[in-house]
């Protein structure tokens, strides 16, 4: 089957379009609308890992503090497009912004760090994380910023051409809920950062970044600015980050800092890493199945009811160790993802049978 | 009471326990130029075991004084955290050792991430309260109070530090792990057992880290299966502030750490007009680590590496 | 004047006196060929060249420009491309790409450029492919573009290498150790390249163990013994010069 649809891309193109374009429809049928709710999450986290992926997965930067950039773009929508302040700007301006200056931090954060080894970087992201999560729990006074804990509620819809998302939608005897019509607004973003963040790995700057993550020392040699390149992935993925970010205030209608904590940005690394490093199809399938297996798991504690009468473990409680877990066993057993990239599946087919035992010990000598 | 004072003296007692655990830092990064993450879980696993087994000798023979209990969760957790400590190295680091920088670095975030859930399974959600079965007597210093526990705290981790010193500078093991530092080839080829150092190091490091894991939830009453994360944060902090890989730089790095925390914390409000309060305390770690990173990246003490090559 | 000049440039680590007091030249033109014992400091010098150390005192110009406070990647923008000891490829890129990565200071696409693919950009990236494809081609690994560098054969990644480096489109080419691990006949083959590029009026940095090959190649030799520069000129002369051979050529046999 698959066989027979790379032989008609047009065709398989075609039935994706239609299959993306009726997904909340079966899904809201089939399992109801909450899972169209958690279908609009997938496509959140497929932007965010999508953004990260540039950091980590093209110029094997290590970020820990991706969250912080998606919080910057969540409050300053709903700083610009809520009754916090009394604005009330339409999305397109304030997307954008959230997106320029999550990549203005990004920038910030990373000219002093990015000369410097890189799990420097790491520390410093995860410390940077949690400033902006500590400024956003307490700066409810004396001057309230970010209404501290409780987080700022009520903040506008998206509304296109004067139709609010956050509305059902009726048209020809449909009712789109809300949820559905995020889907589509979210369906487009993820599209437009699908075939951005192509774009750029097949390019010079790609490149650049490729050559930084494979030795850092030879890509200086060969006239790449290391520092400049890893500045632009670094403020790329923020801004990434910041859209993202924005588009999830506007969906909820309500932030607070619970909901940018660590383990958010964990959980978007995790993503990355179980997909595959580097490779989009890889990164997507990753953001899909960490979003989609937290919501299976919960049926798990139904499960313990109705076997065991009550909730032994709470599955919630098992989410991260099981995310803990594939961390470790990925990078010892499959670090490459479930899905690898590209260049190592062309190079599968390229090969021509060429010692591969006796060249990997030359990289170690001098790793 | 005179707060510069009373403030200089808790940053210190602090001070001395970020150090503890920023000597397991830098002794692993010294060696592997690893960040070891889970390290603050270890430091955490070692309150958690010594509290549970300080609560068992309650149980069992209330009788005992409080000092003896303690002794006695401290000696449990010890090796606990070593043999910790031993198997994550094995497990988790050691396959990754000739892998891309990035995965050791991933795994050690696993760990961590693993040994926070656990430890939450084991120990529940709640904070875990250290009894109160320590003497509680308070002295006067000048225009401070100081607590019996505190100067304990601090002598304790003097001493700590001193054996160490003496371990690595006096001892076979000790030159073995400076030679390894220096060049894990080079070691190899003098025939020094690079694995069985790496271990010790790992080892070690946990035995420091278990107990100032102890001196924590005795100093702040309580313990939580999160306490490991800020803690190593900021240990990793000191470590960087006084040189990463420098012994004496992480323990200098602790200590002024531990006191520009508490001063910062008691006079952010003035500083700040009352704009911010010191519920802050935990930024100053981070602007401290870094500013370090920005006009010294090779720490107070640490040698000045040329970080272009 | 002089390509490359290098002016009492000293280098120290620590206590460790890599190079001490180093003045040559390099003509523009020539083969020029740097030898000498282990640890002597001929890569120390290559990395002070090409911007990945710092000196500790001296000076070092290419065609006039001071090079000793740029950055390695202007120095290769200026013209001067170098090969690694350790052979330091991308490795988990393909051939191909990797010599594209060494087009990198030649060409200009930005992140719009990329996204939007404009014409300019899309002229560009051809050009730049086509480029590495011939480096390919002329190093002889015309029909391994597609492997990952750190697939291909030890000689080919020497090779690979040097086609990077050539992407930049140097004036002058260090070459740290380019035979090394080779066999006789890819040797020979080695020394042709060097001397088809230097017809092509490639000027030549070559670091070699091999005396036969420096000797062969070479129009003029230095020779470096703990940091010192113990003899300098026309082969002939270096070769018989008796402190050469106590140094060199002696701790050898
Ligand atoms: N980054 C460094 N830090 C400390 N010492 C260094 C460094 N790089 C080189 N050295 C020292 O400088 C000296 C010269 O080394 P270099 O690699 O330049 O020698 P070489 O002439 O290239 O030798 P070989 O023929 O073995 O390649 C050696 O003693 C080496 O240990
Ligand atoms: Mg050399």
């Amino acid at each position: 089957m698959p066989e027979a649809l790379r032989q008609r891309p047009r065709l398989a193109f075609a039935g994706l379009a239609v299959l993306l374009a009726v997904l909340p429809f079966l899904v809201g049928l089939g399992l109801g609308n909450a899972w169209v709710r958690v279908l609009d999450f997938v496509l959140l986290y497929m932007l965010l890992a999508i953004g990260l992926n540039i950091v980590v997965g093209y110029a094997g930067l290590l970020d820990l503090g991706y969250i912080a950039f998606y919080a910057l773009g969540a409050y300053l929508y709903a700083w610009l497009a809520s009754p916090h302040f009394g604005l009330h700007l339409p999305f397109w301006v304030v997307l954008p912004l959230g997106a320029m200056l999550a990549g203005l931090f990004g920038v910030l954060l990373g000219a002093p760090t990015l000369r410097l080894r890189g799990d420097y970087l790491a520390i410093v992201t995860l410390g940077f994380g949690e400033i902006i999560r500590i400024f956003m729990n307490n700066l409810n006074a004396p001057f309230n910023l970010t209404n501290g804990p409780q987080g700022m509620n009520r903040i506008d819809p998206v509304s296109v051409a004067g139709l609010s998302l956050g509305k059902p939608l009726h048209v020809a005897g449909l009712t789109l809920p809300p949820t559905t019509l995020y889907y589509y607004l979210f369906l487009a973003f993820v599209l437009l950062a699908i075939f951005v963040a192509m774009r750029l790995q097949d390019s010079r700057i790609g490149r650049a970044w490729a050559a930084l993550r494979e030795d850092e020392i030879a890509a200086a040699a060969m006239g790449i600015d290391t520092r400049n390149v890893k500045l632009l992935a670094f403020a790329m993925g923020a801004s990434f980050g910041g859209l993202a970010g924005g588009l999830f205030a506007a969906f909820q209608g309500f932030i607070s800092p619970e909901s940018f904590t660590l383990w958010e940005s964990i959980l978007v690394l995790c993503m990355i890493v179980l997909g595959g490093m580097g490779n989009i199809p890889g990164v997507l399938l990753g953001a899909a199945l960490l979003t989609l297996i937290p919501e299976a798991l919960r049926y798990l504690g139904d499960l313990q009811r109705a076997t065991l009468g009550h909730v032994v473990v709470d599955p919630s409680d098992l989410r991260m160790l099981l995310f803990g877990v594939a961390l470790v066993m990925m990078m010892l057993f499959r670090p490459a993802g479930l899905l690898p990239s590209r260049l190592r599946r062309r190079e599968f087919a390229a090969q021509d049978g060429v010692a591969e035992q006796e060249q990997a010990s030359l990289y170690d000598a001098h790793a | 009471m005179d707060i510069f004072a009373q403030q200089l003296v808790n940053g210190l007692v602090l001070g001395s326990i970020y150090a503890l655990v920023a000597l397991g830092y830098t002794m692993v990064y010294g060696i592997l130029e690893l960040i070891n993450f889970a390290h603050g879980e270890v430091t955490m696993v070692g309150a958690m075991v010594a509290l549970s087994v300080i609560g068992l000798l309650m149980g069992v023979a209330p009788e005992l004084p409080g000092v003896v209990v303690v002794l006695a969760g401290i000696l449990v957790a010890i090796p606990a955290c070593m043999a910790l400590a031993y198997t994550i190295e094995k497990i988790a680091y050691r396959p990754l050792r000739h892998a891309p920088r990035l995965a050791p670095l991933i795994t050690a975030i696993g760990v961590s991430i693993i040994l926070q859930n656990l430890a939450m399974l084991i120990w529940g959600r709640q904070y875990v309260s250290f009894p109160a079965i320590l003497p509680s007597d308070k002295y006067a210093l000048l225009g401070a109070q100081i607590s019996l526990l505190q100067i304990v705290i601090v002598v304790l981790a003097l001493l700590l530090m001193a054996g160490l010193w003496l371990l690595v500078e006096r001892t076979r093991l000790g030159r073995a792990m400076r030679a390894t530092a220096q060049s894990r080839e080079v070691a190899e080829l003098m025939g020094v057992n690079v694995d069985r150092v790496i271990s010790a190091t790992f080892v070690l490091g946990a035995a420091i880290a278990a107990i100032a894991g102890v001196m924590v939830s005795a100093y702040y009453g309580l313990a939580h299966y999160y306490m490991g994360f800020m803690l190593g944060l900021k240990a990793f902090s000191a470590a960087v502030l006084g040189g990463i890989g420098n012994l004496a730089g992480a323990m200098l790095g602790g200590l002024l750490l531990g006191v520009i925390e508490a001063l910062g914390a008691g006079y952010i409000g003035d500083l700040t007009g009352g704009f911010l309060g010191s519920n802050y305390q935990d930024v100053f770690a981070f602007f401290v680590l870094i500013g370090v990173l920005v006009l010294r990246p090779s720490g107070l003490l640490g040698e000045r590496v040329a970080n272009r090559a | 004047m002089a390509l490359l000049s290098v002016e009492n440039v000293s280098k120290r680590f620590g206590g460790i006196q890599a190079l001490e007091d180093i003045t040559l030249a390099v003509e523009a033109g020539e083969i020029y060929g740097l030898i000498g014992p282990n640890g002597a400091g001929k890569t120390t010098l290559f990395n002070c060249m090409t911007g990945l150390y710092t000196v500790s005192s001296g000076a070092i110009r290419l065609d006039g420009a001071a090079l000793q406070a740029l950055k390695p990647h202007q120095i290769v923008k200026l013209g001067f491309a170098r090969t690694f000891q350790n052979i330091r490829l991308f490795a988990n890129m393909s051939a191909l790409e990797n010599v594209m990565v060494g087009r990198h200071a030649r060409t200009h696409a930005k992140v719009l450029g990329a996204v939007f693919r404009g014409r300019k950009t899309r002229a560009e990236e051809a050009d730049t492919q086509e480029r590495a494809q011939t480096l390919l081609n002329r190093v002889g690994l015309a029909s391994k573009g597609q492997v990952l560098a750190c697939h291909l054969a030890y000689g080919d990644q020497r090779r690979l290498e040097i086609a990077r480096a050539l992407a930049s489109e140097p004036r002058l080419l260090a070459l740290d150790e380019p035979v090394a691990g080779m066999n006789p006949s890819e040797r020979l083959q080695m020394g042709e390249l060097m001397r088809e590029l230097r017809a092509d009026g490639l000027t030549l940095l070559l670091i070699e163990h091999d005396v036969k090959l420096v000797m062969g190649l070479c129009d003029r030799v230095a020779v470096l013994d703990y940091g010192r520069k113990i003899a300098e000129g026309q082969s002939e002369a270096v070769r018989n010069d008796p402190a050469v051979i106590a140094a060199y050529l002696g701790s050898e046999a």
